[in-house]
């Protein structure tokens, strides 16, 4: 296997992290003003991802930073391609990482409410924009033969996108219900497995009708490891229903997390080698071999990847030991 | 043109407006951490609300760093794609390890200090603080080997179009991040210990807890005062090092347009950049050579001769950066550090003498002193990016060659206001958080109480 491969594999992994964790805390977000009848029921909504979201979120700056290290060329294209969805992205995570912060700062109501908001639309779009950018990167967008886009803003949004939008959006949703009602107690935990089963029901179709259209608009199914993952994927989230039905919380967000894994492998692995498809001429879509960094940078990368990845891994999960508690009235901090 | 314009426009403001909060919280950081260290240490009380209070602060501060600096990260690949790409198989690295080393450790250790208290052992806390310490300027090493590669390339050769590592090592001994990261991490204890002088000085004023504003305000005293000495003294050997390496820099923050030896210091000079001459200038003799070389004689080349030599190296095209602004921001820059010397020489022997708390007027001085590191921190910064131009590496690619080619005028101008709403926003969020708290002083800060008093009314749909 050549370093190409193990960078595009890492940065896959990167992708599922953030995915995985900031997926049940945009979920919880966007839950936020439907789930916290009151300010200490909302209080005790945030407190649950409160030592989180910000580890949660570096996994995104990592595969940043990775994407920027190993495929310069993939990050300058989708970067700037890209644009103006990149624009309102960082304005959410801007928005929501700030709320969380300065919510409790102040007692007024029109300040809480404020930054309520803020934590919900912020979560929100990011949710819904993170589905429609992978569903671009392999349903193809104008790339030209210079590597350049050469499409705009309204060209990132399609039918078949958006409804990839949906998919993150409602799966985002479903992992933090599910989330939610593993970190808290009594009603609240009753109320968001309730909010999870009805969400869930949702998700399910949504992701159907993604796969149907995947296998019109893309080529992912010519790959049969990223069709068994996609299909493995759409079977999870039915588990995870099925579990959260009867009352197994824990079981449902595990096989969630699953269903966040496997679609993400999906889209990675249909998208290989390439790692944008030109819609334009499919000679001209970047690969993990015209976007990469040079053999010695591959492999400088390597050798600090494999010793930080583990520990980092060690220590964000020394973190979720020591919160392992449920949240309750009694310890708030945020 | 336009994209070009937009692109240096925004990416100033926004790389300035993410460099007010970077300065306090690397120093911040180290000095709640100490003063964490003080109440493990001792069992005293205080020392926890001292720890709690300034924590606050902190907690607020860094916040808004963290933000604003997810869009520092993607404005390279948003706006500069052509850098990006020129530059990447160099600039990512130190980004990637940036955010794998030090990003993970700060943020996650941050969540475990915030939220840990009660979790943790007292000693176990006390590591997770020095961890988010230390993490944070760890950080800054490593975007200073990035940003340095843009003054001094280093371990690179020049193939397929583009600069390709050859040497791990020499990227990251590069002779200028030897001097950038001492500079700019000093800077930053710089401003958190005036700061917390200033903010001590403040509640002396009024009174208010005197014992442990007074311990505040000797703790930050010693750590501003032996991080403002340091600051000086690496600037003038990096000063020293620059006349080497970004000849053209010097001469420009010096104005100095004639080749000379011994070489004069302009204190002040009026200066005519369409004419490339100081029409009336107050200079020293000798003593540009001084800081030059530590010597009163050698020669310093003036900004006519490098610009010709910058011609006959790279073809034709003017390389003088803008001169006036340059010569202005670096003493701006010197005039702070001065400032700054002698507030914290002034503070120590008030301390000394014991008579601090009846010196209202210098007390009242220091609380306005805050904003001063701030000022020189810009300013310093200003001169080492508009110092570069033309270049955006130096000697390998200039701004203009950098900036995206796909992205229209108009969504860099979306985007570019978008920013500033939003910036402009948080900023007068922040600054009325850090009154408020700063106002409250330490009994509230230790916020339990009020915030589990429910706040009626406060729904999103209401």
């Amino acid at each position: 296997m050549d370093l190409n491969i193990l960078w595009f594999i890492l940065i896959t992994v990167l992708f599922i992290g953030f995915f995985f964790l900031e997926g049940f805390d945009f979920g919880v977000g966007i839950l936020l003003p439907f789930l916290g009848k009151n300010d200490q029921e909302r209080r005790i909504i945030i407190n649950t991802i409160g030592p989180h979201w910000d580890g949660n979120e570096v996994w995104l700056l990592t595969a940043g930073g990775a994407m920027f290290a190993a495929f310069p060329n993939w990050y300058s294209t989708l970067f700037s391609g890209f644009f103006l969805a990149l624009f309102l992205v960082l304005v959410s995570l801007i928005i929501r990482g700030v709320a969380f912060e300065f919510r409790s700062s102040d007692s007024s109501p029109l300040w809480r409410k404020n930054w309520d908001r803020a934590i919900f639309i912020g979560s929100f779009v990011s949710a819904l924009l993170w589905g429609v950018a992978v569903t671009n990167l392999i349903r193809g967008v104008p790339i030209d033969a210079n590597m350049q886009y050469a499409g705009t803003f309204f060209d990132l949004l399609s039918p078949y996108t958006l409804v990839g939008g949906l998919t993150t959006l409602f799966v985002f949703m479903f992992h933090g219900s599910l989330f939610l009602s593993l970190k808290t107690t009594g009603e609240m935990a009753e109320r968001a497995s309730k909010a999870a089963q009805g969400i869930g029901l949702i998700a399910i179709p949504v992701v159907l009708l993604l796969a149907v259209l995947t296998y019109f608009q893309t080529d992912l199914f010519s790959s049969l490891g990223a069709s068994i993952t996609l299909v493995s994927s759409g079977a999870a989230l039915i588990l995870a229903l099925f579990l959260i039905r009867s009352r197994k919380a824990g079981w449902a967000f595990v096989m969630n997390g699953l269903t966040i894994l496997l679609f993400t492998v999906s889209v990675f692995w249909g998208l290989f080698p390439r790692v944008i498809v030109s819609s334009l001429n499919i000679n001209w879509s970047l690969t993990i071999y015209n976007a990469s960094s040079s053999p010695y940078t591959l492999k400088i990368m390597t050798i600090i990847a494999l010793i930080m990845v583990p520990i980092v891994l060690l220590y964000q999960g020394w973190t979720y030991w020591v919160f392992r508690k449920r949240i309750t009235e009694k310890n708030l901090h945020y | 043109m336009t994209e070009l314009i937009l692109s240096r426009l925004q990416f100033a403001v926004i790389t300035s407006y993410h460099f007010l909060f970077v300065p306090l919280t690397l120093g911040l950081g180290v000095l709640v951490a100490m003063m964490e260290t003080f109440y493990v240490k001792t069992g005293n009380e205080m020392y926890k609300k001292m720890t709690k209070f300034w924590g606050k602060l902190f907690l607020i501060n860094f916040a808004m760093g963290v933000v604003t600096g997810i869009v520092q990260e993607f404005q390279f690949g948003m706006n500069w794609s052509e850098y990006s790409r020129f530059v990447g198989d160099i600039f990512g690295a130190p980004l990637a390890i940036e955010a794998l080393l030090a990003f993970f450790l700060e943020s996650t250790f941050l969540g475990l200090w915030v939220f840990g208290w009660d979790k943790l052992s007292k000693k176990v806390h006390l590591i997770t603080i020095w961890i988010v310490a230390i993490a944070s300027n760890l950080s800054a090493f490593f975007i200073l080997v990035a940003n340095s590669f843009m003054q001094e390339p280093v371990g690179y050769i020049l193939r397929n179009g583009r600069a390709e590592m050859t040497d791990f090592l020499a990227l990251i001994t590069n002779p200028h991040v030897l001097y950038q990261f001492p500079h700019t991490v000093l800077s930053g204890f710089v401003t958190a210990g005036f700061f917390v002088m200033g903010v001590s000085a403040y509640h002396l004023v009024k009174k208010n807890h005197l014992d442990l504003f007074k311990r505040s305000f000797h703790i930050a005293l010693i750590f501003g005062l032996i991080s403002i000495l340091g600051v000086t003294g690496v600037g003038h050997l990096q000063g020293m090092h620059l006349v080497g390496s970004q000849p053209m820099k010097m001469a420009a923050a010096e104005a100095h347009w004639e080749t000379e030896n011994p070489a004069g210091l302009s204190l002040f000079a009026s200066i005519d950049e369409q004419g490339q001459k100081n029409n009336f200038e107050i200079k020293i003799p000798a003593l540009l050579s001084f800081l030059s070389y530590n010597s009163f004689t050698g020669e310093v080349k003036g900004i006519h001769e490098l610009q010709n030599k910058a011609v006959q190296d790279y073809g034709p095209g003017n390389y003088v950066p803008p001169v006036t602004s340059l010569f202005w921001s670096f003493r701006i820059m010197l005039t702070a550090g001065i400032w700054l010397v002698l507030m914290a020489m002034l503070g120590l022997y008030f301390f000394k003498s014991k008579n601090l708390e009846q010196k209202t007027w210098f007390l009242k001085l220091m609380l306005w002193t805050i904003p001063v590191p701030y000022i020189a921190n810009i300013a310093g910064w200003f001169l080492a990016e508009v110092g570069r131009q033309p270049w955006i590496v130096y000697g390998l690619q200039t701004v203009e060659a950098g900036v995206s080619t796909s992205v229209p005028a108009l969504y860099m101008l979306i985007a570019f206001l978008g920013f500033l709403l939003v910036y402009a926003c948080l900023a007068v969020v922040d600054i009325y958080l850090m009154a408020k708290y700063i106002k409250k002083g330490p009994e509230e800060a230790d916020r339990d109480e009020h915030l589990n008093s429910e706040v009626k009314g406060a729904s999103l749909w209401t």
